[in-house]
């Protein structure tokens, strides 16, 4: 079943449009990579599909669940299953780590209509999951990504996705910033959460990381549009020719 | 006098109101004299207006209008209504002393407890006191400010509290200010002596009990620290949105001595606290903090005058100010280094959070400096709540007000942490919380 459509969808950012017509179906159990250049659209499609403001769709349309995305508010969305794990996550000086991750998910769970985590089934969620993606405990004592290194960022927004166990995560290039020992603890994190309800679309520049998480479906993005999609292959075909071939296309 | 007789804004003559009251204002014929001089001041001064400078940014003539008449005495169903008040807002462990519209209450407070440990009386019984004849310095302040006059004439009570030498206080006081009546005004002061080498949290606290709405407060503490002692001054001002509460703080402070102090307001319609805090001794550490909670058309003002007379002293201020709706806060610091103070280290940091367009803050830090060697500094910042960092929170599935809620709180807990005891910090925490509730 399709969990994401993302139809034939335009964005204007600032009166530039962006994203010129763009498609993508991602169906429930699949991972899909998106690939692209700098500049072509690829952060910008996942804040539209995530939310966030400042960004006008001026054609086109985003069914999550078969349901008009672009009408529910960014929290709604977090609710339904959507995640967006960002390229660059923010720091949030003051916001204890633990606190957050608290209020958000018990923020989650009562628009659903589920009952709130209590504190110690809380504390050894969170416990297990930072424990297999090596976080150390006294991290989630300090403020929101404050003083985290790029890549314990990076594994903070794994974290988050390993906890709040959305349906479609988004993963803006995870890998960058990462090292290899890093890179595979967090591709170890993001695989344990494949599952056949879940699909997962992994936006990178390196082919690399496609070796820990295998796709089903890799895309091109180029200039605003998805310009070709095919096999994992397809990624080997980029990382040996790169994008001239589609610049004109 | 010859002078036509002074109306207040809403054409009372301003005389009736000490001429109302003065039947019901403790004090042997030497207070009284003291009490009609500083009603004179008050009656020439007025209300202070834009046109004084302390007050610029809080014009009273036109936000207050006039001062309500003398309260009457709390009768058993208005002490039974402060009773509730004093058990929804009472710190655990504390011992409280209780003032019911001015007026203090024994069998709300704990008396005996306190008793053991420290020296307490009533102001009413000392300036009532005919063997007293320096009663009535009581009631005099070097201020010329025409709301401490006004206080000086009409304060009906308070409390005396007096702290050995070397004593560890077991547990907080917590002075509770109660109102329960409406339209009408209560005046108070009090007096705290923290013996020297002593340890003593002392917390006030000023609320409504019921729905007691549309009073006015006039409150003044004097507070004087002997040296080497250790002390934790909070004041958590949460009365009735319609209210106007005018509290004037003169802290003189001994040497080697540590003082925290907190305010945090969260009620009234109309407030100031202004701090007088004189550093006469070396070597003493001031950590003056405080955070305005503001909404609907509240206007909060805070003004700390930090006067390092000694040399060799550190002030800290650390304020906040979160400002919503059409509200207006006022933040005042000044420092004052005299010619003497060298090594002076005085800083002061204050930040204003405005949640929506209308919402005003007038920040205005002064330093006058008259020694050379000192380390002396201020900044000010005012800004909204940052877009990428809500949205962050709103993408974790936080709804716009809780995410909101959560940077507010990071906001004024720089502030609040700056309260060591962990119990108070969590009680001031609280007391923040509700008053983000009520914005929702
Ligand atoms: N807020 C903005 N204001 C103006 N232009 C923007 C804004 N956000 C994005 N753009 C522009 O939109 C285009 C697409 O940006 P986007 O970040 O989506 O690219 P990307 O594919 O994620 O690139 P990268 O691989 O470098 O991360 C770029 O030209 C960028 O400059
Ligand atoms: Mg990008």
């Amino acid at each position: 079943m399709a969990l994401l459509e993302v139809k034939d969808l335009k964005v204007r950012v600032e009166e530039r449009e962006i994203l010129h017509g763009l498609t993508l179906t991602v169906n429930e159990g699949e991972v899909h990579a998106i690939m692209g250049p700098n500049g072509s659209g690829k952060s910008t499609l996942s804040h539209v599909i995530a939310g966030k403001p400042g960004y006008e769709v001026t054609d086109g349309q985003i069914l999550f669940k078969g349901e008009d995305l672009l009408e529910m508010s960014p929290d709604e969305r977090a609710a339904k299953g959507v995640f967006l794990a960002f390229q660059y996550p923010v720091e949030i000086p003051g916001v204890a780590t633990m606190t957050f991750l608290r209020t958000a998910l018990n923020a989650q769970r009562k628009a659903r209509g589920e009952s709130e985590y209590s504190t110690p089934d809380f504390l050894k969620k969170v416990r297990e999951v930072s424990k297999s993606l090596n976080i150390p405990q006294d991290m989630l004592k300090r403020g929101v990504n404050v003083g985290f290194s790029g890549g314990e960022k990076k594994r903070n927004e794994v974290l988050q996705m390993a906890l709040f166990e959305p349906s479609l995560c988004i993963l803006d290039e995870m890998d960058s910033g990462l090292d290899i020992d890093a890179l595979r603890i967090a591709a170890d994190g993001v695989n344990a959460l494949r599952s056949p309800k879940r699909a997962m679309v992994v936006i990178t520049h390196y082919q690399r990381l496609l070796n820990y998480i295998v796709p089903d479906v890799v895309h091109v993005m180029s200039k605003g549009r998805v310009v070709k999609s095919g096999a994992k292959d397809l990624a080997l075909e980029l990382e040996a020719s790169g994008y001239a071939q589609f610049e004109d296309a | 006098m010859n002078l036509a007789v002074a109306k207040t804004g809403k054409g009372r003559a301003v005389s009736d109101l000490f001429a109302s009251a003065e039947g019901r204002l403790p004090g042997s014929p030497g207070v009284a004299a003291v009490r009609r001089e500083a009603f004179e001041t008050y009656e020439r001064l007025g209300l202070p207006h834009r046109r004084i400078e302390e007050w610029k940014y809080t014009d009273l003539r036109a936000l207050v209008g006039e001062v309500l008449p003398l309260a009457a005495a709390p009768d058993a169903a208005a002490l039974k209504r402060a009773a509730d008040a004093v058990k929804a807002h009472a710190i655990e462990g504390a011992r409280k002393l209780v003032l019911v519209d001015g007026v203090f209450a024994a069998d709300l407070s704990d008396v005996k407890a306190l008793s053991s440990e420290v020296g307490l009386k009533t102001l009413r019984e000392v300036l009532a006191d005919k063997a007293n004849p320096a009663a009535g310095d009581l009631l005099r302040t070097t201020s010329t400010d025409a709301m401490i006059s006004l206080n000086a004439a009409m304060a009906t009570d308070g409390v005396m509290v007096s702290v050995a030498d070397r004593t560890q206080l077991s547990a907080p006081i917590q002075l509770i200010h109660i109102a329960t009546a409406a339209g009408a005004s209560a005046f108070t002061r009090s007096h705290l002596r923290i013996g020297k080498g002593a340890r003593a949290t002392v917390v006030e606290t000023f609320v409504a009990a019921g729905k007691a709405s549309g009073y006015q407060v006039n409150d003044a503490l004097i507070l004087w620290i002997g040296d080497d002692a250790d002390v934790a001054h909070i004041r958590l001002m949460d009365d009735a949105p319609d209210a106007v509460n005018v509290s004037s703080h003169f802290v003189t402070v001994g040497a080697a001595v540590k003082l925290n102090f907190f305010n945090m307001t969260t009620g009234a319609a109309v407030s100031r606290l202004q701090g007088f805090i004189t550093l006469a001794g070396e070597g003493s550490e001031l950590s003056a903090n405080g955070v305005n909670l503001l909404q609907k058309t509240e206007h909060g003002d805070t003004t700390l005058v930090v006067d390092h007379a000694v040399p060799n002293c550190v002030s800290r201020e650390t304020f906040r100010a979160v400002i919503d709706d059409r509200a207006h806060s006022v933040f005042q610091g000044r420092i004052i280094v005299r010619p003497d103070a060298q090594k002076t280290d005085g800083k002061m940091m204050t930040r204003a959070l405005l949640l929506s367009d209308e919402a005003e803050a007038d920040n205005k830090p002064e330093l006058e400096i008259f020694a050379d060697d000192v380390s002396c500094g201020h900044g000010a910042t005012a800004g909204a709540l940052d877009d990428s960092l809500l949205f962050y929170l709103k993408a974790r599935g936080l709804p716009e007000k809780q995410a909101q809620a959560l940077l507010i709180q990071a906001f004024v807990g720089e502030a609040i942490e700056q309260i060591a005891d962990d119990a108070l910090r969590e009680h001031v925490i609280g007391i923040a919380e509700r008053w983000l509730e009520r914005r929702s």
